[in-house]
């Protein structure tokens, strides 16, 4: 049976073309026709796929290789090959699936603005470098796929160019995230170096095959591959980019930095996991990062007043769980709660892009209030994505949040200490998203625009709000029971590590873990009740009662400036004055004029001998002559003077 | 009976003072003359040739280098007259537009 | 008797030359000039080349020098001026003579016993061996010279025209 797997890419790839080719001079409808249909076709033959993976399960890993090499050079052979695993096909149907209701939601979002065909296109791309990167049979193909969403990401986010700020948001994205391509490309090289292979399948038994390999290059690859999902799935260090990319369309905001682009860290380490299972160092490396990152984020995001810089911050955070879901080789874990972030994260993002479409703008959480009345459907679809990242029982977000949590308890001491900071966050993750939809829907109007009244959003619009508030309700129940449910037995094949922890706790601690994570989610509720529940100064209050922390987590911790201080500004100064006057000027100009002077100083002493003087010329003419004469005759006569002295004696 | 290097000798000889002539004459005509003495010369090393071994065609290129010269002589002093005409002067010296 | 002729020509020869390097007026340097195409013509004859004697006077000493006599008079120049010569020339030039010389020379000495003797014995070229090669085996380059020469006539002409003129 073949899958067609080449299909998925190319659909969307069909749809940029038509749309940012022709689309200004097709109808609007036409326009929209084209961009829904090409993820919807993707989306069928991914649904087929997976019907027919889901028959017959043991056909997979399935590679289709496309005839026409790629490169062949020497001992290095890469080839155009699309491989389906049970990760993949999960990754696809969230891609795919998500991304298709984002779509349709686009089309009532987009549907006043200017660049309508423009912005369908980008999108279309998007989605094709996406599924290249999850279809990816080898590392470097995979390589050409992350690049492409951080293009993708680029043009999207700098949607909006004629705004000086979303066209700087779009720039910081992408240098950020080149800066971890970096990482990727070391990691490239090295496994290249060391394995000869960049196929994922190779390299998985390479591995398996070698048991004493441990630690040294692999640890070295792990890290450096890890640099490069933190710069795509924004952890620290290179988080910096996400919070600015709130200046593209907020459906952008959905697809691309809660759903799918920044997963690609997560998949990319889920996917390579045979490497990290054999390096400790870089698996606590990752999840440290993860635990830190969580934190950080959380902490900024309790002060954020733009709701989509809350949700900016909140998408940090959840990353930061996945990171740490994978650094406890729980990746089966890391990648559930993937799935449910994707669902309960594009359904916040859409749904306070309502919120922002029937402000007529206003993103400001101090300006809003009152909109439970105004905007029934968006209200209680959000209400359901607060719930679900609060983690609430039953709601996929508890599922997945706690099936990371139990198995980062699970490792030892540094896993409790983990486990802590988890919860910890949790408790935030909880309470600034509480205080978000407090402040947006709860209370008086704090609005200060009465011409224009809150107005609920189309059916474009609402529809995919509902579909993904569904999801994110029931969604976790594929994920619950032992091992992760049937969610987990359908990836345990791709994804078990090789020193995996099979439910070492007792039952009772299990429980025990649970009912934390639940008191924790509702402490946090209870609190945002408190702060921002009724109208009152607590928080204000608060606020100017701890001004020191307060004013670090507004700044950012000034992390932003920090940067900017300790690595760009000395960048900067590099290039002007050693790479711009020192190496442009001094040298390349230099040896330019260098070159030059030398050949007008010979120009000039060579003019001197055109005298014009006719005796000097007949000088010159009659020493050439003799010197002539001279190397003639020495040349023979030296060589023939003994032999030709000795015929003479006999003539 | 005399050895043939004698001539070349000669030849030589009158070869070099007509380049010496070049040289240090100052008359343009004069330099021409001394370009027709050096020709001269070679005549007499390629008539010397033609006896040497007998053969008619060092003889007849004599006869075409006299042909060219007489040419050349026509052509040169047709020169000389139009130099003299625009500079009013045959001095070598003062004749070098052709400079840098 | 060779000898003597060849000795006293020679000597002519070298008299006119150094004459004319000597000389500060142009007409005696022509009138050298003559006096050396002259000897020559007899070195000639000496040699056995009969026609080209007799064309060295027809054509060199009696047509070409003519012509420079003529061109001296119509351009009356006078004495030589002194003026600052070429330094090269002096230092450059005067040398590589002397080194052309003497190579040539050199050369000329080692192969010296080479080269058969001339005598007065010798057989002469007659003329009817020249024309047999000059119009059967060379007809071309002969005939080339003709149009060489007429061009020279136009460009002689040409060049010396007065201004002006259509």
């Amino acid at each position: 049976m073949t899958l067609y797997l080449w299909l998925i890419p190319l659909l969307p790839l069909a749809g940029f073309l038509i749309n940012g080719l022709l689309g200004s001079r097709l109808t609007k409808a036409l326009v929209t026709t084209i961009a829904l249909l090409a993820p919807l076709a993707a989306l069928g033959v991914v649904v087929r796929a997976a019907l027919l993976v889901w028959s017959s399960p043991a056909s997979l890993p399935y590679v289709e290789t496309c005839p026409l090499g790629w490169i062949h050079a020497g001992g290095l052979n890469i080839d155009f090959a699309f491989a389906l695993d049970q990760l993949t096909l999960v990754m696809l149907l969230v891609i795919t699936g998500v991304g298709f209701l984002i779509h349709i939601y686009s089309v009532g979002y987009m549907s006043l603005e200017e660049g309508y065909a423009r912005y369908f296109a980008y999108l279309n791309l998007f989605l094709f470098f996406m599924t290249i990167l999850v279809l990816a049979e080898n590392a470097l193909l995979m390589f050409v796929g992350w690049e492409g969403v951080g293009l993708a990401s680029y043009l999207l986010i700098g949607f909006y160019f004629s705004r000086t700020s979303a066209a700087n948001a779009g720039l910081k994205a992408f240098i950020v995230n080149r800066i971890g391509d970096f990482g990727f490309l070391i990691a490239i090289f090295l496994l290249l170096a060391n394995f000869g292979s960049l196929s994922f399948s190779a390299l998985a038994a390479n591995i398996a095959a070698h048991p004493e390999l441990q630690g040294g290059v692999i640890t070295a690859i792990a890290l450096c591959l890890l640099f490069g999902a933190t710069g795509k799935s924004a952890q620290i260090p290179l988080y910096i980019w996400l919070p600015d990319a709130m200046e593209g369309p907020t459906p952008v905001s959905a697809l691309i930095h809660a759903a799918t682009m920044v997963t690609a860290g997560v998949y990319m380490i889920a996917r390579t996991h045979f490497l990290y299972d054999r390096s400790p160092l870089a698996l606590t490396v990752v999840a440290v990062i993860g635990a830190a990152t969580a934190l950080f984020a959380a902490t900024i995001g309790l002060v954020q007043t733009d709701i989509k810089r809350v949700l900016a911050y909140s998408t940090v955070s959840q990353l930061g769980y996945m990171f740490l879901g994978c650094g406890v080789a729980a990746y089966s874990a890391a990648i559930f709660h993937l799935v449910t972030h994707a669902f309960f994260k594009a359904l916040l993002f859409l749904a306070a892009g309502s919120v922002i479409h029937g402000l007529s703008g206003e993103q400001d959480l101090r300006k809003m209030g009152g909109l439970r009345k105004k905007l029934p459907i968006t209200f209680w679809t959000m209400t359901a994505g607060v719930f679900a990242i609060a983690g609430f029982p039953g709601l996929s977000g508890f599922f997945s949040k706690d099936a990371i949590l139990t198995a980062a308890f699970q490792q030892g001491s540094m896993g409790k200490a983990l486990w802590f900071v988890g919860v910890v966050t949790a408790l935030l993750t909880s309470f600034y998203m509480f205080r978000l939809w407090y402040l947006a829907f709860f209370g008086e109007s704090r609005s200060d625009d009465h011409t224009h009244h809150p107005h609920e959003s189309p059916w474009s619009m609402l529809g995919p709000l509902v579909l993904l508030a569904i999801l994110s309700v029931v969604g976790g129940w594929m994920g619950f029971g032992e091992g992760l449910g049937r969610f987990g037995a359908f990836l345990r094949p791709v994804l078990t590590p090789a020193n995996a922890p099979e439910s070492s706790i007792s039952t009772s601690l299990e429980i025990a873990l649970l009912a934390i994570a639940v008191a924790v989610a509702l402490t946090g509720w209870f609190i945002a009740h408190l702060f921002y529940g009724s109208r009152n100064n607590r928080a204000a209050n608060l606020a100017a009662a701890l001004p020191g922390p307060y004013k670090l987590m507004v700044g950012k911790y000034w992390i932003d400036e920090l940067y900017n201080n300790t690595i760009i500004k000395p960048i900067f100064l590099f290039s002007r004055y050693i790479l711009g006057w020192v190496v442009e000027e001094g040298i390349i100009r230099g040896s330019a004029w260098l070159l030059a002077g030398i050949v007008t100083l010979l120009g000039e002493l060579l003019r001197r001998w055109q005298s014009g003087n006719l005796r000097s010329y007949a000088g010159w003419l009659a020493a050439g002559a003799a010197l002539l004469l001279f190397a003639i005759l020495s040349a023979s006569l030296g060589a023939s003077a003994f032999t030709l002295h000795l015929n003479w004696a006999g003539h | 009976m005399i050895p043939s290097s004698w001539y070349l000798i000669l030849s030589a000889v009158l070869f070099s003072m007509g380049v010496a002539g070049f040289l240090i004459k100052r008359s343009l005509v004069t330099v021409f003359m001394s370009i027709e003495l050096m020709l001269n010369a070679v005549n007499l090393s390629f008539v010397t040739f033609a006896h040497e071994w007998h053969m008619v065609k060092g003889q007849i290129f004599v006869f075409f280098v006299m042909m060219v010269a007489a040419a050349e002589a026509a052509v040169g002093l047709a020169i000389i007259i139009a130099i003299f005409r625009t500079r009013a002067t045959l001095n070598v010296d003062q004749i070098d537009l052709m400079k840098f | 008797m060779h000898l003597a002729l060849f000795l006293i020509f020679a000597a002519f020869a070298l008299a006119g030359a150094t004459n004319l390097l000597l000389q500060k007026h142009p007409i005696n340097a022509a009138l050298s000039l003559i006096v050396v195409m002259s000897s020559l013509a007899v070195l000639y004859l000496l040699l056995g080349a009969e026609f080209l004697a007799v064309a060295q006077i027809i054509v060199y000493a009696g047509a070409i020098m003519v012509l420079f006599t003529f061109v001296i008079m119509l351009l009356n120049e006078g004495v030589e001026e002194k003026t600052h010569g070429s330094r090269v020339a002096k230092i450059v030039g005067f040398p590589a003579v002397a080194v052309f010389l003497s190579l040539v020379a050199s050369v000329i000495l080692a192969e010296q016993n080479h080269l058969s003797p001339v005598g007065l014995n010798d057989g002469i070229i007659r003329i009817q061996d020249l024309s047999a090669v000059l119009f059967r085996d060379l007809l071309l380059p002969f005939e080339v010279t003709s149009v060489l020469i007429l061009i020279a006539i136009l460009g002689a002409v040409a060049l010396a025209r007065k201004d002006g003129h259509e």
